[in-house]
């Protein structure tokens, strides 16, 4: 692996992570994290979709029309999320019931439509596979991150095997229930993009418009406008 | 080559792509049916048996759906019909046909349902002494989408044996916890009816937890947490199909051993 692959593949799992840098793809993150098996499926689903939609529209990249391209990165995203919700309707049946329309909205998924506007237009086909894999990994980090702590805490369990036991059926752990309701995820996301940019300082973005004072005339507030 | 950006370019990308999307689309899903047919039958049979008990981790849902005999039922008379076909008769079908449903007056529409099917299937298992279990079909509408689901009353047709829903699109985590087998567990032995009076269901889902010492806690199911919608329409249906416009006439003759 040369190291250009290596940086389109691993650079968004931390360095350029399309949640925690670029803030993208927040609603299904917030949404499926309840339970890391549900979290899992969600994020192969996103990354496959990812991958596809930047290989096929990296292929026919050469072919697209300038004044209908974002049409046609729909379409082929759009094709490739029923693609997957139809297989996971025949092969995962539970899963997809739990999924239930957040497979449907990774057609609304921001990364997928991103990558393909940002890298895959401009891009030969197998960079593109990868950058796609790579900001689906990116995606995935979060989200098993998320799952992790909010199945532990929220359930007692990883993967549904119950690793604290419950008060409620015995044991001595009282769930926080906070964890389950999907604003949790905020505040979780929120603490990893910390972390993230405690260690990697770069990432901190500078302040547009210092905090100024109520002035008249101030032509800060103006310019903002 | 023509210019990429001309008008009849576009025009012609535009249609290829279309042409060749819809053909991998639609033979995924042609290709993919009978699977997602078979699952959904499969669930649909675990969920009749989830829902009376009898579902066993690892066993084969097949074998025990054969101890269970299907039925259909006249809403209005509440008796056994032959109205209907059971094997070609789709209850989901007939609540959207003119024939074989009838629409709610607003006023009576609990669940949200709109149309009522004339002819409803339900399942029955019986021992040497008579019905053991009566299980009878219910949907309504939650938060989000329409909950479909099974309620299993044991032989007294009045305590409850079980109840589950196979198909509902409620948020998960949240109202997706209908699905949760503790809280399905807590509908076991509660019953629908106070005393003798089948026309009026007690049965509810309150707003939060039960108080085990009150003496109405026997009529009563703890809320949802964080889905106070989704508990409420469960809350409707079940008051809906255990009433006079839902299976409470049947229950009646059932109990009068004249059905």
């Amino acid at each position: 692996m040369t190291d250009k692959t290596k940086d389109i593949l691993f650079r968004p799992v931390f360095a350029d992570n399309p949640i925690a840098l670029q803030i993208l793809g927040i609603c299904s993150a917030l949404a499926v994290t309840g339970q890391m098996s549900v979290s899992l499926v969600m994020c192969i689903a996103l990354t496959t979709v990812t991958a596809f939609s930047n290989l096929f529209i990296s292929i026919v990249r050469n072919q697209i029309p300038n004044s209908i391209r974002i049409i046609v990165q729909m379409t082929i995203i759009a094709s490739l999320v029923i693609v997957v919700d139809q297989l996971l309707k025949a092969y995962a049946y539970e899963i997809s019931k739990q999924l239930s329309v957040f497979v449907g909205l990774i057609i609304t998924n921001c990364i997928v439509m991103g990558r393909a506007e940002a890298f895959a237009m401009k891009n030969p086909p197998l960079p593109s596979f990868l950058d796609g894999v790579g900001n689906g990994l990116g995606y995935s980090v979060i989200l098993m991150t998320l799952a992790f702590v909010r199945e532990l805490f929220g359930s007692g369990s990883l993967f549904g095997m119950q690793v604290l036991p419950l008060a409620t059926e015995g044991g001595w752990y009282i769930p926080n229930g906070m964890l389950l309701l999907p604003p949790s995820a905020f505040f979780l996301i929120g603490g990893f993009i910390w972390v993230l940019r405690t260690f990697k300082k770069e990432q901190v973005e500078a302040v547009e418009y210092p905090m100024a004072p109520n002035t008249v005339g101030g032509h800060a507030a103006g310019e903002a406008a | 080559m023509a210019n990429k950006e001309s008008f009849g370019r576009t025009l012609l990308v535009a249609a290829v792509l279309c042409l060749v999307c819809s053909v991998v689309v639609s033979t995924a899903a042609v290709m993919l049916r009978p699977a997602q047919q078979f699952n959904k039958d499969l669930d649909r049979k675990s969920n009749i048996l989830a829902a009376a008990g009898l579902m066993e981790e690892g066993g084969d849902v097949e074998a025990l759906f054969a101890g269970v005999t299907s039925r259909v039922v006249d809403l209005e008379t509440g008796k056994f019909t032959d109205a209907v076909a059971l094997d070609t008769y789709d209850q989901r079908k007939a609540s959207k046909s003119p024939e074989l449903s009838d629409a709610i007056p607003d006023d009576l529409d609990k669940a949200k349902i709109s149309r009522r099917v004339k002819y409803a299937v339900v399942y029955l298992i019986e021992n040497d002494q008579g019905v053991e279990t009566v299980i009878l079909p219910i949907k309504g509408y939650g938060l989000w989408s329409t909950l479909y689901g099974f309620v299993a009353l044991d032989g007294d047709f009045n305590t409850v044996a079980g109840i589950g829903f196979y198909e509902h699109a409620e948020t998960p985590g949240l109202g997706g916890e209908v699905d949760n087998p503790n809280w399905k567990a807590s509908w076991v032995g509660k019953k629908v009816y106070p005393g003798g009076d089948v026309s009026q269901p007690a049965l509810s889902v309150i707003k939060g937890k039960v108080k085990l010492d009150r003496a109405e806690a026997i009529h009563q199911i703890d809320g949802l947490s964080g889905a106070t919608l989704t508990s409420r329409g469960v809350h409707n249906l079940i008051q809906y199909w255990m009433g006079a416009e839902g299976f409470s006439p049947f229950l009646g003759n059932l109990r009068a051993g004249e059905a």
